[in-house]
């Protein structure tokens, strides 16, 4: 069999497989329209995928969160009760009393934005435009120290910004423990 | 023959009038008209078992637990099911929801609920698990019962479309890899799901124990996503997205993750895997004193089925093969039991299971060695080891 006809086999295969199941079996549902998309697609990638345009600075972000996120998360993001530390913890993982938080455990800057933006504030979440997100954040990051006081953070900004637990997770390596087959 | 003497009559007024008397209990004989037909079926009064859950400063974000040591069989009642909302529960108009399928597809399709409910449907028993249940237990602060220990897990009929036939309906693009999954309450709940699974055995499902979701399990669509940690089963589904990476969201990439001793953490652990617990005698529970008593329990693995269950009453000493009761059902539910008669003295009660990878449950010492005490932001996640109930003298059986 020559190179040729290899290809075209695989080809060929490849072709009803994905024909087969790709094809519409039953013309259910109706086509989406861009504009419906675009009111309602709010995913946000770690590489800045998704982002709305827009920007927001670290002043700003104090104003909006004293207003808006302080009385829970406490006015230097030191959380309360149920409510989640935000800041510090910095250096502490690898310590025998490790502090987890958004500036010591988060890997993506853009997982701030995107939570901040579909589920906070707690009491009506989604109701933060694009520029109050990128502001509120930028204020979560200056406040652990990862922007500076004049950092303005805005859809090509934010996925650049490295959090300092990036490389701090691993895949899935279970099952974990031996395994123990006929332990009597 | 008819005892002479001694009409129908005259022996329901004798025995009312022993009821009465409060000397001896006997079953009671109904000379009232009963109740009348009712629309929707309540439980008997008498009945009280109930989902567990204390108050919090988050309503909107807590979890409430299934009363496992009550329950008979496999099926959780729809009522007891257990519950975790990030941000409550939404009230969503069957009639207005829809479910968008976008992102990297042939044909960006959107589907109302009658529409789904026209798809080929399957129904498949299959539990689910919050990855945070019996959490706890690892940090070292036993349940007390199997309620707080266990109770985030339940196991339902579900009924709906097999995920991949939507998918083929809009047609999955060669780059996609991922789906963002996206459920319509308050909070947008979102997670990243492998593609390979969501051709493998995830279900749209708008059916739960043979009628509509109840609005804390999803009301009226949810993501099923067999043997996963429930996060990830998203309720009130109303957005698909075929993506070429892993999102990143709050609750994969911080959340529901698990932190080890050597400060790095787990991530995308996904799968629940093989757990038992004894349900009956459990902590919190009496025994009337020695003398027989069935050990009944249950078992589940999100990698399959139960293939054995084994019981110690002898403070894992020795242990023997418990009986599996039907169904067996892969990412189901397994109810096992064994006869045991109680000989008055102390001891513990243990069960551990194996699935059919051949993966047995471990202790709480094995998985502790290997993945520490320091709780994640979260607490502790896909804790699966063994659970002992301990028994007294007075028939007393606690959780230490």
């Amino acid at each position: 069999m020559n190179r040729r006809m290899i290809a075209l086999l695989v080809l060929t295969a490849a072709g009803t497989c994905l024909g087969a199941a790709q094809l519409p079996q039953h013309n259910l549902g109706r086509p989406a329209t861009a504009e419906e998309i675009r009111k309602r697609d709010i995913s946000v990638a770690p590489d800045g995928t998704g982002l709305p345009a827009g920007h927001g600075s670290v002043k700003e972000g104090r104003r909006i969160y004293k207003v808006l996120c302080g009385s829970c998360h406490g006015d230097r993001g030191q959380g309360f009760g149920d409510y989640p530390p935000l800041v510090g913890g910095q250096g502490t993982l690898k310590s025998k009393d490790p502090v987890l938080t958004v500036g010591s455990y988060w890997p993506y800057a853009t997982t701030v934005w995107d939570y901040t933006h579909r589920a906070m504030p707690y009491q009506r979440p989604g109701t933060l435009t694009p520029d109050e997100t990128y502001a509120v954040t930028a204020f979560i990051l200056y406040m652990n120290g990862i922007v500076d006081e004049k950092a303005e953070l805005n859809e090509k900004s934010l996925s650049k910004v490295k959090m300092p637990n990036r490389d701090g997770f691993v895949p899935d390596p279970r099952p974990d423990v031996p395994t123990k087959e006929g332990k009597k | 023959m008819k005892p002479r003497g001694f009409s129908r009559r005259a022996f329901l007024t004798t025995a009312s009038a022993a009821v009465g008397a409060a000397t001896i209990t006997s079953a009671q004989i109904p000379q009232r008209l009963g109740a009348p037909r009712r629309q929707y079926g309540e439980r008997s009064s008498y009945e009280t078992s109930s989902r567990y859950f204390h108050e919090s400063i988050t309503p909107g974000t807590g979890s409430s637990r299934t009363p496992l040591q009550d329950l008979y069989g496999i099926i959780t009642p729809s009522a007891l099911h257990f519950e975790r909302h990030h941000a409550g529960v939404p009230q969503i108009d069957p009639q207005r929801h829809e479910l968008l399928i976008h992102g990297l597809v042939e044909r960006p399709l959107v589907f109302t609920m009658k529409e789904l409910r026209r798809f080929p449907s399957v129904s498949e028993i299959r539990f689910i698990e919050c990855a945070g249940n019996t959490g706890s237990d690892h940090a070292g602060r036993p349940g007390i019962d199997p309620q707080r220990s266990h109770g985030l897990v339940s196991c339902s009929e579900w009924t709906g479309v097999p995920l991949k036939t939507l998918l083929a309906e809009a047609g999955v693009k060669t780059k996609a890899s991922w789906l963002v999954v996206e459920g319509a309450d308050a909070s947008r709940l979102a997670r990243s799901l492998p593609l390979t699974k969501a051709l493998d055995d995830v279900l749209v499902a708008y059916g739960q124990n043979g009628e509509a979701l109840r609005p804390e399990q999803g009301y009226p669509l949810r993501l099923l996503v067999p043997g996963w940690e429930g996060n990830i089963n998203i309720k009130w589904l109303g957005r698909i997205q075929l993506v070429d990476q892993p999102y990143m969201t709050r609750d994969e990439a911080a959340s529901y993750t698990d932190f080890m001793p050597d400060g790095k953490a787990r991530w995308f652990t996904f799968v629940m895997e093989a757990k038992s617990v004894i349900t009956r005698p459990a902590g919190g529970q009496v025994l009337d004193g020695p003398g027989f008593y069935e050990i009944t329990g249950i078992a589940w693995s999100g990698q399959g089925s139960i293939t054995r269950v084994e019981v110690s009453t002898d403070e894992g000493k020795s242990w023997q093969d418990a009986a599996l009761n039907t169904p067996v059902l892969p990412k189901a539910m397994t109810r096992f039991s064994l006869p045991w008669r109680w000989d008055g003295g102390e001891t513990s009660l243990q069960s551990r299971c194996t699935d059919d990878t051949g993966y047995t449950q471990p202790t709480r010492a094995e998985l502790v060695a290997v993945r520490g005490l320091l709780p994640g932001p979260d607490g502790f996640n896909h804790y699966n080891g063994i659970k002992a109930w301990y028994l007294h003298r007075d028939g007393k059986v606690s959780h230490e």
